[in-house]
Parts: structure tokens; C-alpha cells; sequence
């Protein structure tokens, strides 16, 4: 080996340990002699805190605030950074009002979920407790104390429609990255349905922490926060003062009441009885309240204004006839002898005109028309012929937005149920039914299911004479009342206008002319437009079924009431949507009479013991 | 290329299948008399070290129940294996399957070097992974073995004299040509790697005034960053007109200096243009670096983090486990990149010592052994192997103590991921065989 090629080694040796060694000594700068560094290791100095931004707040249409946030505050542990030696668990439980033990176990569990993973130690301080607790907080290493906001409602009212905010679930957290364990996220209601609008977006706030669990202020200057952006207000179309009467005239029954505002479609009032108070489901007595509603047999928490499916029973007669003009299997002037062998009715004179059916609300009449519209004469196949009418007729149901669901912004909305062909033919067999197997759907009873949602869009299209516009519940979103994205065209029906004079004249009839079935759905200052309905029920009592809009020209309310259990439609259903339209219009109410009586009538009781008299729900 | 690689197959099977079965005991036996002990074990002691503080980044109390090896720490386990499996067959094999075929190795990585930027999978802005099923493969991992394989054979050919610049400048062409297509990718921190090569082309007779040369251009690199170019070009001028007070002042030696001058100036002028011309995420990271911007969140958060991490280490470390700083992602790039990190939290200056301790060992070990070689080609690929455990050494952990620009580079041996391991255990296990071999013949 040449010297100089020794020379070169040693060179490259050189290089290299020339480079450890400045390696070496940067390292010793870092590690011992910078503080800045060897103090954030002793403090942890640095804590990412989330800010966590007011959730957006909901009015109604004449804002009116329906929903808003309290303060409440969460206190964190982070388990790694407890002094566990010099830990004063006893004053700790004792600020808490918990027991010290419990206390303990709560460490634990924290400790054995992460050991630097900030984890909840105690949810939802009170304002008092937490003034008393920070007083002391520095004594508690490694715990903090996190500002977040609960749901409150200032009126008891509108629980199915606001919903309710919990915890995000597993399933939630998977499903997106935004949220994080022990985050809130809305559950039903407008709360999930606009959650993203109402939830804003965390921020983050990085904060320096000296050794004793004091804020030493903002880190770097703020450099890595990322602020907070609130939830944005949600402009409701509900009418407060409405949504509160409904639900005073719902107690002790069971059922539904929905009121649109005909030509926009704004849901005033959505009601689904019995109704609870959406306080109980906020906050630490959720959990709690919310297995006893579960447990309820009355089923407070089934929203039944969009869930429920009822045979429609004599408002059906309402689209029959519709479909019959528009058709022209009758004319405004047919008439039909009341013939109780077809089919049960009461006792009444002949209806000579359609508004005159409407008006007694005859079976047989409608029996007519109905097997008018089914079999035409096509084919002298009776099968094919009752099968192409049935074709025709559930495209002009399905038209009237039965049997789809609407698209109101609720997520929880169901179809409704309209047979089909397909249905039969699975049913009975290909030509095995003809007009006599389905004749019962004439009056809205047998294969036909509606919620009470698409009862009250009829009464809008009754209202519009002819068209609805798809019922919502959110006008406005944010300081701009940015209009949500939602269809607010207009769906026509497919019957000509004209055809519909004759229709309203007989709802107007049922309201204000002798032998009218809703008769005491009157109102001597304003001209209501009405129709009364009895769903039969195998299963005990018949419901009551009313819809009705008002005023007849230029409607502004349109209304549909659903009384589980109640019997003929004309006796509780009817008075009771005339007295929300009289409310509604007038914003007082004349008829306290009617109000009383409406009001005693109920289905169910709950004696001392808070035990249901009366049959349970179905 | 068919007929080599069926003589390629053809001496593996005679090396090793062929023979009986005490032939194969007997190669064993030597290969493991005449193997460089202390290499080895530093090797496996890091290896270990390195695969415990994967586990220690990874370890989270939550799911800290049971051994997983869908885990980082459990694939890493399976890396392992498969690189020790990978050395043993290495230390059985005819060292000609490796010297022999150098060239067509070489060829074949740059075929994959080309491939990848074609069919490649991007991740983090570069185009440096082959996917096969779920295994990704990085091509520029294995072209560091192959290329250090080809320059070795290139430059220990009896009939090239080393000492002549042509001979330096083709030579220096065999790492270039990667570097190159690895910089298309773009990878800056593989490509980087490439200039290991510096170290055997010194060693084998290149100029000394080229590794000044390399030292001043890295520190006019830095400098033309970070400093306005007027200074920057003063100072130069400076300099110079001091070499030329200090020297004769011919006229010769003036219009050396002039030229170095403008050599020197037009070299700051083309940094700073190829810097404007960066991708936007490199030029962040560098500026942050260089402390010309501090507001840069994504960067300098980096950086600060990893010395925040390194920092609260302090004298003796947090204790295994107890590392706080590199938990949770604060650190992106944990566990490939940032791993020194670790090393630095849990175990203090005190580790550190003993970590830069083991790897000058293993670097000066390499030199050692290296100039014991008989044969020129084993001396030149040695000092290739510590040229290329050096570059890494030197870029990724200046770069978490924040003395050099964040250039994603992995740390060798410490960084999860097969493709760096395998590629780190070839380079370093075939020429334990080489030197077993000498001593054996």
C-alpha cells in the first residue's frame, strides 16, 4: 500500500468524523445546553386544545329562537401527565361531587384507554362547579378544562322536528374523518339533517403549559391555530305559536297534525303525538331519558307525521274524484244512487253531483267512479281491462305524491304505500283480480297506505288547485338566509284546474252545508275548505282523519289532522284542525267551547303512578 | 441477455445446489470463520435497535394487548426476516453471481428506473414506487446496490489508470446516469445518495481540490439560499482578492482569480434559478429550513417538532415507551423519515453518543477492511458501501436536527420499510463475502 493512498483514507475518515462529531455537538446543544427544549420536555409544554364552535341556532319563521346553546364545560385528563403521587384525589371528588374512589376508576379507565390522548374525566360541569374547580386547578396536573355548548329549548315544543344532538357513534366516526370521539353530532331531525351547516368547524389552539397546568398563552404566537368557524343559524318555516297550540290539543291523543302554507310549501307546524319535551334528551340526563321514551308503549319517539302508514279512508275519495273529471269517465254533474248493496254507507239522500259526493261523503257514489276509472271497456278481457285502469290510475296516485317520498329536509320521511299491477299480479295471480277484488281502494281503505305529510300536501293541492311544492322546513341558512337546497318548483298533478271548482265546492260544502260530514270543523269569519276521513282499523277503534285549507280563495293554511283511535272523522279531527286554521289566521281563538271540548277528549291518561289508562298503541 | 442470465443461473446452482451436503456444511463453517465479526454484530445490533424503536413509535397503549403483524412493528419484523434470510444467502452464494453480472444489474434497475416513471405510483409528490399486488417496491433502493456493484467493476479494471481526469469523468458517469433519472422522479434525497461515489473516486486517484471543490459548492448552494447575492458575490470577492494578496501577484494568478470569481458567482446565480424553478413543496421546506420564512405551518412545523422531539430527550432520554413528542403523528413521517427523533426523545444525548458511536464504527470498520482488500474491485466497492451509509447518515440526520433541509431519505436500518432494508443488508453483506472470501483464499 502506497502512502498516499493512507493519506487518502485517513482523509475520508476524517470527513466522516468530522461530521459525527458536528453531529455530536448539535445534539448536545439540543438535548442539554437550549432550555427552550429540555423545559418543554419537563412541562409538556405544548397542548393542542380544540375549540369546539357554538352549533347554529334555530328559529322560526318569525324568529322566534327555538333552539340555542348553554355553556357547559368538560374537565380532561390526560393521564400521562398526572402527578399521581401528589394527587389530592379527595378535594378533587369533592369539587366534583363525585366519590373519591370513582374518581380514582375514572383515572384508571382514562389511563388504561391512552395515556396521552386527552380523555373526558367528567362531563358537563355546571357554571358553579366549574368557578369552584378553577380555583384549584392548579393542583391538578395533567387535567383541564374544556368549554363546550349543550342544546337548550326554551319552549317544550317541536322535539321530532328539531331532533336531538348525542355523542358520535362508532359507526359516525368511521364514516368521517371530521369527528372525534366524545364530539357531538346531530342524531334526527333538522340536527342531522343540516348538521353540517350547523356544526361549523373546530379550530385548534396550541397553548404553551408551565409545569404547574397553567396557560402560558398561545404558541409561537398562534402560529398553528386554526380558528373556529360557528355553526350558521337555521331559519326555520315552523310557526311557533301554531306548533305550540297543535301540541296542546294533541295531549292524551295520539297521532299527527301537519300545516303547510299551501303555495311554498313551508311546513307551520309538524306534530307527532304524543309529543315529549326535547330538553330530556340533552345533556347527562340523555341517556337516562332516553331509554324510558324508548320503553314508552305509546312510542313517543316514532315521528308519526312522516312514519306512520294509515289507510286514508274518505279524504282518498278527494283524488277518485279528481282523476274520474280529469278522465272523463263522470262529469261535475254526475250522479250516483246511494246503493248500500255496493258498499256500506249512512243514511243520506243521493248525491246528484260530484260536490254533492264530497259533501255526504257517499261510498257507493265514489264505488261508481272508482270502477269507472278501472274499467273502461278497453278489451272485453275484464282481467286486462281492470289491469290497464289500475296502470293509469297509480300513475296519477304516484302523481300526487303518493307512494314517494316527498323530500322534505327530515331524513326519517317514508314512502307511503300506493298498489301497483305488479302488486296484484304477485298477489292474486295475473288475471286473477279485476275491479271487484280491489274495490275497497275506492274510499281509501285496503292496500293503501299515507303518512300524515302527504295527507296535509293534498290539502295544499287541494288549496293550489292542482299542483304542491314539495313541503320544507328550512327557509334560510346563515346571516345571509342562504335558501337551502331544496325543490321549491312547482309539482303539478296532472288534473286540469278547472276540474277542481267542482271538488272544492263540495270540501266547502262538507264544512258549511247541511249533511256536511265536517260540519263542525266551522268557522263563522272565514270560509273553510274541508274533508273528513275514517280509517278503519282491525285492530280496535277507527282513526279520525280531517284535511282541510282556508282561507277557500287565496289559501294560507293547509292542514292535515290524524286522531289514532277517535272514531268518525267529523267529530274530534275536524274541530280540531278548524281550531289550528282559526289560530292560525286570526291568532286567537273565539270557539273556547269548541277548545274545551277538543281539549278533554283524550285516549289515554296517566294516572299518579305514571302508568298509561287507556289501550297503547298499536 | 438470455445466454447471461442462464450462466447466471447456472454458476447459483453450482454454487450452491449441486454440491453435496458437506460441501454445504463445510462452506458454512468457513463463511462463518472467515465472516467480519464485529461488522455483523454492529449490523444486527442495529438491525434490533432499529426494529424496537419502530415498536416504541407504533406502540400505543390502546391496542398495545396483543402482537399484530398487520402492525408497522410486525411487518418490520417480517422484513427482518426476510433481510436475514436475504444475508445468509448472500454469504452461501458464489460471490461471481454478484461481481460477475454487475453490469446487467446495473442495466436491469435502470430498465426500473425508467419503468417507474412510467407505471410508477405516486405518493408524497414522487414517482418512486412499483406496485406488485400489495407489495411496492422502490426501484432507487436497489439501484444503490447495483450501481456501487457496476462502478466497482468499471473502475477496478486493470486497464484504467484512475489518476487520469477523463477516466474520473466516465467513471463518474455510472452514478450520474441514476442520479439523473431518480431526480426526474423526483426524489431529491435518493438522488442525493448518488454522490457517495465522491469517496471511491477520491480514494482511487481524483483530486483532493474536487472534494474542496464539493465542500465549497455545497456551502455556496447553502449560502445563495440564504443570503442576497450581492453580499454573497462580495464576499466571494473578498475571498479571492485575499487569495491573491497572499499569493504572487502575477498576472497569472490575477486572472485565476477573476475566472474563480465568475465561475463561483455564475454557480450562486444558477442555484438560485433552479431553486425558483423547484417544485413548491421542496422550496418550502428549504426556505424554512434556511429560516427565510417562519411562517410556513406544514415545514417548519416539521422541523420544529422533530427538535422539539430530539431536544426534551435531554441527557438520558424519556425511557423506552415513554417518548411523548413522538406519539400521534405531532411528527409526520414518523417512523420513515423523522425516526431519529425517537432515538433522540427516549434515549437522550446518551443514546445518541452510542448511535453515532455504532455507525462511525461501522463506517470506519468499512475503511478498515477496505484498504485490506487485495483486490482493487472489493477496496472500491467498500468505500462505495461506506460512501452511501455515510450520505444517509449525514442527510437524514441533519435534517432532524435541523442542520440541513428536509430531504425525505431514509434513516438505514432505523426507517420502516423492506425495500431500504433489503437494499442496505445486500450492500453491506456482500462484501462481508467479499472480504470472507479473501481471507479464505
Amino acid at each position: 500500500m502506497r502512502r498516499t493512498d493512507i493519506g487518502r483514507s485517513s482523509v475520508i475518515l476524517a470527513v466522516f468524523i468530522a461530521v459525527f462529531v458536528i453531529y455530536w455537538l448539535r445534539l448536545f446543544q439540543l438535548q442539554i445546553l437550549d432550555e427552550r427544549y429540555t423545559l418543554d420536555a419537563r412541562s409538556n409544554a405544548i397542548r393542542h386544545k380544540v375549540q369546539y364552535p357554538g352549533r347554529g341556532l334555530v328559529l322560526d319563521r318569525n324568529g322566534e329562537i327555538l333552539v340555542y346553546n348553554e355553556a357547559v364545560y368538560d374537565l380532561m385528563v390526560i393521564p400521562g401527565q398526572v402527578d399521581v403521587a401528589g394527587m389530592d384525589w379527595n378535594l378533587l371528588a369533592g369539587l366534583l361531587e363525585i366519590d373519591s374512589l370513582g374518581a380514582r376508576e375514572r383515572y384508571q379507565k382514562a389511563r388504561s384507554y391512552s395515556r396521552y390522548v386527552p380523555s373526558v374525566f367528567e362531563k358537563q360541569i355546571s357554571k358553579e362547579v366549574y368557578g369552584r374547580l378553577q380555583e384549584y386547578m392548579y393542583r391538578f396536573s395533567g387535567f383541564y378544562v374544556q368549554s363546550r355548548s349543550l342544546r337548550r329549548y326554551p319552549q317544550p315544543i317541536a322535539a321530532h322536528v328539531l331532533g336531538d344532538v348525542g355523542e358520535v357513534s362508532q359507526s359516525e366516526l368511521e364514516a368521517d374523518a371530521y369527528y372525534k370521539s366524545g364530539d357531538y353530532i346531530g342524531k334526527s331531525g333538522l340536527e342531522k339533517y343540516y348538521e353540517e351547516v350547523l356544526r361549523g368547524q373546530k379550530g385548534v389552539k396550541v397553548v404553551m403549559v408551565d409545569v404547574l397546568n397553567r396557560e402560558k398563552g398561545s404558541y409561537k404566537e398562534g402560529l398553528y391555530d386554526s380558528l373556529a368557524r360557528p355553526g350558521e343559524n337555521l331559519y326555520t318555516t315552523l310557526d311557533a305559536g301554531l306548533q305550540a297550540y297543535a301540541e296542546e290539543l294533541m295531549k292524551g291523543k295520539r297521532g299527527s297534525v301537519v300545516a303547510i302554507e299551501p303555495a311554498t310549501g313551508e311546513v307551520l307546524a309538524l306534530v307527532s303525538a304524543p309529543v315529549y319535551d326535547p330538553n330530556l334528551l340533552v345533556g347527562r340526563v340523555r341517556s337516562r331519558n332516553y331509554g324510558n321514551l324508548i320503553a314508552d308503549p305509546q312510542k313517543p319517539l316514532f315521528n308519526r307525521a312522516l312514519m306512520a302508514y294509515y289507510p286514508p279512508g274518505s279524504i282518498f275519495k278527494l283524488p277518485q274524484a279528481l282523476i274520474g273529471l280529469q278522465e272523463k269517465v263522470i262529469t261535475p254533474y254526475t250522479g250516483f244512487e246511494c246503493d248500500k248493496h255496493l258498499i256500506g254507507c249512512h243514511d243520506h239522500p243521493d248525491a246528484k253531483s260530484v260536490a254533492e259526493g264530497v259533501r255526504m261523503s257517499c261510498n257507493p257514489y265514489f264505488y261508481q267512479v272508482f270502477k269507472r276509472i278501472i274499467q273502461r271497456g278497453t278489451t272485453p278481457d275484464i282481467f286486462e281491462d281492470s289491469r290497464a285502469g289500475m296502470a293509469e290510475w297509480n300513475a296519477y296516485m304516484r302523481s300526487f305524491g303518493f307512494g314517494n317520498r316527498l323530500g322534505i329536509d327530515l331524513l326519517d320521511e317514508k314512502s307511503g304505500y300506493i298498489p301497483d299491477t305488479a302488486f296484484y299480479d304477485r298477489f292474486y295471480g295475473r288475471k286473477r283480480w279485476a275491479f271487484s277484488t280491489i274495490y275497497s281502494l275506492s274510499i281509501g281503505q285496503g292496500e293503501v297506505g299515507l303518512v300524515p305529510l302527504q295527507m296535509a300536501n293534498l290539502a295544499a293541492i287541494m288549496a293550489n288547485r292542482g299542483y304542491y311544492v314539495t313541503p320544507h322546513l328550512v327557509k334560510g341558512i346563515g346571516e345571509q338566509h342562504r335558501v337551502p337546497e331544496v325543490d321549491t318548483s312547482r309539482h303539478y298533478v296532472g288534473i286540469d284546474r278547472k276540474y277542481f271548482a267542482p271538488v272544492v265546492q263540495g270540501m266547502y260544502e262538507a264544512v258549511h252545508k247541511p249533511r256536511g260530514t265536517a260540519r263542525r270543523a266551522e268557522i263563522d269569519s272565514i270560509v273553510v275548505c274541508g274533508k273528513t276521513g275514517t280509517s278503519e282499523n282491525p285492530h280496535g277503534e277507527d282513526h279520525a282523519v280531517f284535511i282541510g285549507f282556508a282561507p277557500m280563495d287565496q289559501p294560507r293554511i293547509a292542514v292535515s289532522v290524524f286522531l289514532e283511535n277517535s272514531g268518525f272523522g267529523g267529530t274530534w279531527a275536524a274541530p280540531l284542525g278548524s281550531l289550528l286554521i282559526e289560530k292560525y289566521l286570526t291568532g286567537k281563538v273565539e270557539r273556547t267551547w269548541l277548545e274545551k271540548q277538543v281539549k278533554d277528549f283524550t285516549i289515554f291518561t296517566y294516572d299518579a303512578e305514571g302508568n298509561i289508562t287507556g289501550p297503547p298503541a298499536h | 441477455m438470455l445466454s447471461a442470465l442462464e450462466s447466471l443461473l447456472k454458476i447459483f446452482l453450482h454454487a450452491n445446489l449441486n454440491r453435496s451436503v458437506q460441501v454445504t456444511m463445510g462452506t458454512i463453517k468457513s463463511v462463518l470463520k472467515n465472516m467480519d465479526k464485529p461488522l455483523v454484530l454492529v449490523y444486527l445490533l442495529l438491525v434490533a435497535a432499529g426494529w424496537f424503536n419502530i415498536y416504541s413509535v407504533v406502540y400505543d397503549p390502546e391496542t398495545a394487548a396483543g402482537f399484530s403483524l398487520a402492525t408497522r412493528y410486525g411487518k418490520q419484523l417480517i422484513f427482518i426476516g426476510l433481510s436475514l434470510v436475504l444475508a445468509s444467502l448472500v454469504m452461501m452464494a458464489d460471490l461471481r453471481v454478484f461481481t460477475q453480472f454487475a453490469y446487467l444489474y446495473y442495466g436491469l434497475c435502470i430498465l426500473l428506473l425508467l419503468a417507474v416513471l412510467v407505471v410508477g405510483t405516486e405518493i408524497s409528490g414522487a414517482k418512486s414506487w412499483i406496485k406488485l399486488g400489495s407489495l411496492s417496491i422502490q426501484p432507487s433502493e436497489f439501484a444503490k446496490v447495483a450501481t456501487c456493484l457496476a462502478f466497482a467493476k468499471y473502475v477496478s479494471q486493470p486497464s484504467i489508470n484512475m489518476k487520469k481526469p477523463r477516466q474520473q469523468i466516465l467513471a463518474a458517469l455510472w452514478c450520474l446516469f441514476p442520479m439523473l433519472l431518480i431526480l426526474l422522479q423526483p426524489d431529491a434525497g435518493s438522488a442525493l445518495v448518488f454522490l457517495a461515489f465522491i469517496f471511491p473516486l477520491y480514494r482511487e486517484g481524483m483530486s483532493g481540490w474536487v472534494l474542496v471543490t464539493g465542500l465549497v459548492a455545497v456551502f455556496l448552494f447553502v449560502a445563495a439560499l440564504l443570503v442576497n447575492r450581492y453580499v454573497l458575490m462580495g464576499g466571494i470577492a473578498l475571498v479571492v482578492l485575499f487569495l491573491i494578496w497572499r499569493n504572487k501577484r502575477t498576472f497569472r494568478n490575477i486572472a485565476m482569480g477573476i475566472a474563480l470569481f465568475a465561475t463561483c458567482s455564475l454557480y450562486t446565480l444558477g442555484v438560485e434559478y433552479a431553486f425558483e424553478h423547484l417544485s413548491p413543496h421542496q422550496q418550502t421546506r428549504i426556505n424554512v429550513l434556511l429560516g427565510k420564512e417562519q411562517d410556513i405551518r406544514g415545514a417548519g412545523y416539521n422541523v420544529n417538532q422533530s427538535k422539539i422531539a430530539i431536544g426534551s430527550g435531554g441527557f438520558w432520554g424519556k425511557g423506552y415507551l415513554q417518548g411523548t413528542q413522538t406519539k400521534f403523528n405531532f411528527v409526520p413521517e414518523q417512523s420513515t423519515d423523522f425516526i431519529f427523533c425517537t432515538i433522540g426523545e427516549e434515549w437522550g444525548w446518551v443514546g445518541c453518543t452510542v448511535f453515532l458511536g455504532a455507525y462511525l464504527f461501522l463506517l470506519s470498520r468499512l475503511v478498515v477492511l477496505a484498504e485490506r482488500q487485495k483486490s482493487p474491485y472489493a477496496r472500491v466497492y467498500a468505500y462505495g458501501v461506506a460512501g452511501i451509509f455515510f450520505m444517509h447518515l449525514f442527510v437524514n440526520v441533519g435534517m432532524t436536527i435541523g442542520l440541513l433541509p428536509v430531504i425525505g431519505i431514509p434513516l438505514p436500518f432505523f426507517s420502516y420499510g423492506g425495500s431500504s432494508l433489503w437494499a442496505f443488508t445486500l450492500l453491506l453483506f456482500i462484501f462481508i463475502k467479499m472480504d470472507a472470501r479473501q481471507r479464505f483464499v
